[in-house]
């Protein structure tokens, strides 16, 4: 064998092949980040429509998003708007006047605009939220409220599913769901995608007569004869995990802790 | 020289198919042929980044020390499938997420690994780099012939629009859902292969063993 083989040319081979690939991976990476974040934001907000149903086909996602969703902010304990008169702070003040540009996400991890859960609250592990959550109200062709999208997430079983969740303005009647952002298992937590499974949801009730949280995800198939069919979906099959994660997460942001106050509010006063 | 250019490019598509003759590649085969959108892009990008790891693998394959050859021909392979990976998410959003995990699990295809240690190390870039491009020809042809039937008798479309006028929808024709199962593409290219063995008998591979003639039958009575 040549002197190929020597430790010192070993080395060196593998360090400069490591430096070029490097190099190489991070220019494309950096360089095309701006589109990546861009297609992003738009599958976002086509999940945004989708979980309300409201996607038409010929129509730009940005076109129906900017003509019929109104975005506003939501104090999470109080369940009050955002609104000038509240606006107090800086912060709020520029949110107020662009909410699309408010970021939820980062907001739970500033230390003056988040809420640290404990333990017991925690129901859907994300240890901390923001005090101010989005919401989107969609509104029919003749410009009224008739669904209300709220913004959900909690961990499943290797990752944090992001998602959507849509309702009627009863506040308990789903109209859709949907996760845009999760890395569950391709083929078995995955199937939160399916389009079949997503399709379950239109028509359930989230809230029992007493005004308690009941949907939830059961093992294998609802039975339609049983009286409580309606507050049951069924679990995702060899994703007992992630099944358990999505019904915490939606126990989660519909009870106290999450969107509970703001949607007692709705309940009582219309959106 | 022309003819050995010829060789190299398009032998792979029938005589020395990856798929069909050398038996790699068959996992991504399975997963991404249910519609034709996601395999188009699947060919594309395995026939682009074997070819251009071919090529560089040859570039330094003076170089590369024995002891390291596979790590060498990994960290090739690997920063070109990211660099594949991130352009898709830059311009085929839609598209990237379907594909998920197989775009990059193109690293650990055997096509291309099989081409940087049986073909790339060996001969001069140029060549190299047609053999890439002609393997990922012969793995396309045989993902678009599975591409083709799986969507067209499975759901009644190619590339998304309706050839067939699928029952449910007032039409007259009921789509075979288990060509959208994975396991059909199995069967498929098991059909394939005895075709392909079938018109070309020198592909059928010898048996590694005969089996002992029947002894004499026993008398039970």
């Amino acid at each position: 064998m040549s002197s190929n083989d020597s430790t010192g040319k070993t080395l060196l081979v593998a360090f400069l092949l490591c430096v070029v690939c490097s190099i190489i991976v991070s220019t494309a990476a950096v360089a095309l980040k701006g589109k990546q974040v861009h297609n992003k934001l738009l599958d976002k907000n086509r999940n945004i429509l989708a979980a309300a149903g409201m996607l038409e086909e010929g129509k730009s996602v940005q076109e129906i998003f900017e003509k019929r969703l109104e975005v506003k902010l939501v104090n999470i304990e109080t369940g009050e708007y955002l609104t000038t008169e509240t606006a107090t702070e800086q912060w709020q003040k520029e949110a107020l006047k662009n909410p699309v540009a408010y970021d939820q996400r980062k907001a739970a991890k500033t230390g003056d605009k988040n809420i640290i859960l404990k333990g017991s609250e925690d129901i859907a592990s994300i240890k901390r939220q923001a005090k101010y959550a989005v919401v989107y109200l969609a509104k029919d062709q003749d410009g009224k409220v008739d669904k209300i999208i709220l913004p959900v997430h909690g961990y499943g079983l290797w990752s944090t599913l992001y998602g959507f969740l849509a309702l009627q303005t009863d506040a308990t009647t789903v109209v859709g769901l949907g996760f845009y952002e999760h890395g569950e298992t391709p083929g078995l937590g995955g199937e939160v995608d399916n389009p079949k499974w997503k399709a379950l949801w239109p028509g359930k009730e989230v809230f029992d007569e007493t005004g308690d949280v009941s949907i939830r995800l059961i093992k294998g198939n609802v039975d339609p004869s049983n009286p409580n069919a309606e507050h049951m979906v069924d679990g995702l099959a060899g994703a007992t995990l992630t099944s358990n994660g999505v019904t915490n997460l939606l126990r989660f942001w519909l009870g106290a802790n999450g969107f509970g106050p703001y949607l007692e509010k709705v309940k009582e006063q219309g959106v | 020289m022309a003819s050995e250019t010829k060789k190299v490019l398009f032998g792979p598509v029938l005589d020395n198919n990856p798929i069909a003759l050398q038996i790699l590649g068959i996992c991504s085969a399975l997963a991404v042929t249910s519609n034709l959108n996601t395999t188009v892009t699947m060919c594309i990008a395995l026939s682009l980044v074997t070819a251009f790891s071919s090529f560089f693998i040859s570039c330094i394959r003076k170089q590369i020390p024995s002891s390291i050859r596979i790590i060498a021909q990994m960290a090739i392979i690997a920063s070109l499938v990211i660099v594949v990976d991130q352009f898709l998410k830059a311009y085929a959003y839609a598209i990237s997420k379907q594909l998920s995990v197989f775009v990059g699990l193109i690293i650990t295809n055997c096509i291309v690994m099989g081409r940087a240690e049986a073909y790339a190390m060996k001969n001069p870039p140029i060549a190299s780099f047609l053999d890439g491009i002609g393997n990922g020809l012969g793995y396309s042809a045989v993902l678009l012939s599975l591409g083709v039937i799986r969507e067209l008798f499975g759901a009644g479309k190619l590339f998304g629009y309706e050839i067939f006028a699928l029952a449910k929808d007032g039409g007259w024709y009921v789509p075979n859902g288990l060509l959208l199962l994975p396991p059909s593409a199995f069967f498929l290219i098991g059909l394939l292969i005895w075709a392909l063995r079938t018109a070309k008998p020198q592909q059928v591979e010898k048996s590694e063993f005969t089996l002992a003639p029947q002894s004499k039958a026993l008398s039970a009575h």
